[in-house]
């Protein structure tokens, strides 16, 4: 027998099935439970999570994927930074086949733009070092959990006196979305699957004014097979006994206060501000933008980029299915018009995507 | 929709998923339509008045030139090598043609060559033919080699992707995304500190021992760029059969599925340079395993799963806590997560 290493410990077959039942036991009643993070839904298909589950259980996957809810007036914004003549575009390889309204940044880069992929904000840094006559603009996308690192790489770059290196900030937090979710039409969702990696960074409380507000039951996960399905146990337990809470399934990694030092350095950089969600609309303080002292590092400070406003793409519900009011299969262009290979929609693009997901795990 | 004619070459069409296969069939394969290439194999399989010989060729690119466990040297023998495998022939000779960027240090090229040599002592073929251009600094990088070779197909053997009957079952001969991943954290500049070694070897020799020990066998592949669930995909559709996998099955070295983990890439669709799957009457699986593992670059080979009759060109993935998922083709180049 092989050694169980600890990842393998938590994708044990025969506590997911003890798991399993008490999930079963459990769903006594429909329950409509949403993930709101792209590492969840991918893993809850890589390793066939929905197919265990009893069918009173429906699992959405909400606006967790930062690609996704990434409106397409940034995406537009970053593919006109990438034909500039100056730029080098830093981006991570998710955004680089997201169609904007014309084109996408895998295209332009085919037509001569210089993207660069990259495996951290920091990397990006180190890009603008070693190209001094170009300027570095880092695609800031991503949630409370890649935040630090962008403000880690605003600040390194200020003390190396870099003056080649800037950041647009489409970067999101997610408890402003979850009251945004509750209030969109035709959303019914019973409980919550708090996302893990977020959690890490600003803690269980920071889900509290939200729990008390409404009420919902509400649980942090971890991403193995394990701590997801015995998230989903905790959440079917809450909702059968009618008896609501914010609770902790990933106490190894997350904890009640999360990681002050990781926010006092995203704090020191960015500031609230309102900002637009593809599928949700404009959510007040739900953004993030550099604050002023590091204005110098604000790529649409530093640009002039002149974007037009355009419709979605016609037909394409990556809107209602980003809030869990119509699941991927709804959509009419779901796996004819619109698949990996040539996406219509963002849903589609990002591996961590709900339509990509149900498009390569469980057609 | 944009126009096809009208849009660029993207990365993506190289990436040996979907776009690769679209470009493939859409653009090439109607422009040469013929027989031989129509089977659409690692290489095509022709008459002579001598008997039956397999022709192959491959380019290589491969940045950095140098990595953990080999260079671009083995691989341009190798991976022509085992194309030829995986016809069931037996490789003899091979051509070699090198497009050099001005400026590559004569060192380099010497370690390059000199380790091409080694691989085609061990892999028992002789190089023939050769051609040598140099291009102006920036109009390649580095180094890139073209290889291409003949070999011979015993009599009474027939391999084809098209070859697998419901029943068989499915064999791998060893750790999955080695290579992938040794060449991704040697160019990528990772942080982080791995021993991972590209799996790259010449598989003639234990294609022939499978081959004699399970005759039956009639599919071989090689699962290189796009990875094994790539390869299994096109076999399942080649051969209109559907396909069911373990994951507690598949063979993983430890750290790889570390980095894996880390970086968000699923080992199913990295590049191998050094495995085999093969597909075997149910009956000959366990002579086949045997002849997998007694060869040095199969020690660790499993048998991963059965091919079915049902979905024809669907291949399914049993998860290890019980779960079942499709286990797809590779869309575009893998990509890290971002969240």
């Amino acid at each position: 027998m092989d050694d169980v290493t600890f990842t393998e410990a938590f994708r044990d077959p025969a506590i997911a099935r003890g798991l399993v039942r008490d999930i079963q036991r459990a769903a006594d009643r429909p329950m409509r439970l949403m993930e709101v993070c792209g590492t969840h839904t991918m893993a809850i298909f890589r390793h066939g999570i929905r197919d265990l589950l009893p069918p009173a259980i429906t699992l959405l996957s909400g606006p967790g994927c930062p690609v996704c809810v990434t409106d397409t007036l940034d995406i537009n914004g970053f593919i006109a930074l990438s034909q500039r003549e100056e730029v080098i575009v830093a981006t991570f390889g998710d955004l680089l086949r997201v169609p904007g309204s014309f084109t996408s940044l895998r295209r332009e880069a085919a037509e001569g733009a210089d993207v660069r992929v990259v495996y951290s904000a920091m990397d990006a840094v180190t890009l603008a070092r070693q190209h001094p006559d170009r300027t570095v603009v880092f695609l800031g996308v991503g949630f409370e959990t890649t935040t630090p690192t962008v403000a880690a790489a605003i600040l390194t770059a200020r003390d190396l006196g870099l003056t080649n290196f800037c950041v647009y900030s489409a970067h999101k937090v997610v408890p402003p979305a979850l009251e945004a979710l509750m209030q969109a039409p035709d959303t019914r969702i019973d409980g919550f699957l708090l996302p893990g990696h977020v959690s890490v960074i600003i803690g269980t409380e920071a889900y509290r004014p939200f729990f008390e507000r409404f009420g919902l039951p509400c649980v942090v996960a971890g991403f193995e097979p394990l701590d997801i399905l015995a998230a989903i146990g905790d959440l079917a337990r809450q909702i059968a006994d009618g008896r609501p809470a914010l609770t902790n399934a990933y106490r190894r990694a997350v904890g009640d206060a999360g990681n002050p030092r990781a926010r006092q350095v995203m704090a020191q950089v960015f500031a609230p501000c309102d900002t637009r969600w593809r599928g949700l609309g404009t959510i007040p303080a739900s953004g993030l933008a550099i604050r002023d002292e590091f204005a110098a590092f604000d790529a649409t400070r530093r640009f002039k980029i002149a974007v037009v406003e355009m419709p979605e793409p016609k037909g394409c519900l990556c809107g209602p299915v980003l809030t869990g009011a119509r699941v991927p299969t709804d959509c009419a262009l779901f796996g004819k018009r619109c698949t990996p290979t040539d996406p219509v929609g963002p849903c589609m693009v990002s591996s961590e995507g709900s339509c990509a997901a149900f498009y390569r795990f469980q057609r | 929709m944009p126009d096809k004619d009208k849009i660029a070459i993207t990365l993506d069409h190289g990436a040996g998923g979907k776009l690769a296969h679209q470009l493939t069939t859409e653009l090439l394969l109607p422009l040469f339509d013929n027989p031989l290439l129509a089977q659409l194999h690692d290489g095509a399989v022709f008459e002579t008045d001598q008997g039956r010989l397999a022709f192959s060729t491959d380019t290589f690119v491969v940045d950095p030139l140098f990595f953990p466990g080999g260079s671009i040297g083995e691989l341009a023998v190798n991976g022509t090598v085992n194309d030829l495998a995986m016809c069931g022939a037996l490789p003899r000779y091979l051509s070699m043609g090198l497009i050099v960027e001005e400026g590559l240090p004569m060192a380099d090229l010497r370690r390059v060559l000199e380790q091409a040599r080694a691989a085609m002592d061990l892999a028992g073929v002789q190089l023939i033919t050769g051609d040598t251009k140099v291009v102006p600094r920036g109009a390649a990088d580095k180094l890139f080699i073209n290889t291409a070779g003949i070999g011979v197909v015993p009599p009474g053997i027939r391999i084809g992707g098209d070859g697998a009957r419901p029943g068989d079952r499915i064999l791998l001969s060893g750790t999955m995304a080695d290579h992938g991943i040794a060449v991704l954290t040697q160019r990528e500049q990772m942080a982080f500190q791995s021993d991972v070694r590209s799996d790259t070897a010449p598989l003639n020799a234990m294609a022939q021992a499978v081959l004699a020990a399970a005759p039956g066998v009639r599919v071989l592949r090689d699962p290189t760029r796009g990875g094994v669930g790539t390869a299994l995909n096109e076999i399942a559709v080649q051969s209109a059969v559907g396909m069911t996998i373990q994951e507690a099955l598949l063979p993983v070295d430890p750290a790889v599925a570390g980095i894996c983990d880390l970086l968000g890439f699923d080992p199913l669709y990295l590049a191998n340079e050094g495995k085999m799957l093969c597909c075997a009457p149910a009956q000959q699986a366990e002579a086949a395993l045997a002849a997998m593992q007694a060869s040095p670059y199969g020690r660790r080979a499993a048998i991963i799963g059965e091919v079915t009759a049902q979905e024809p060109g669907r291949v399914v993935m049993a998860t290890r806590i019980g779960g079942r998922r499709i286990v797809d083709m590779l869309t575009g180049e893998q990509l890290p997560r971002i969240c």
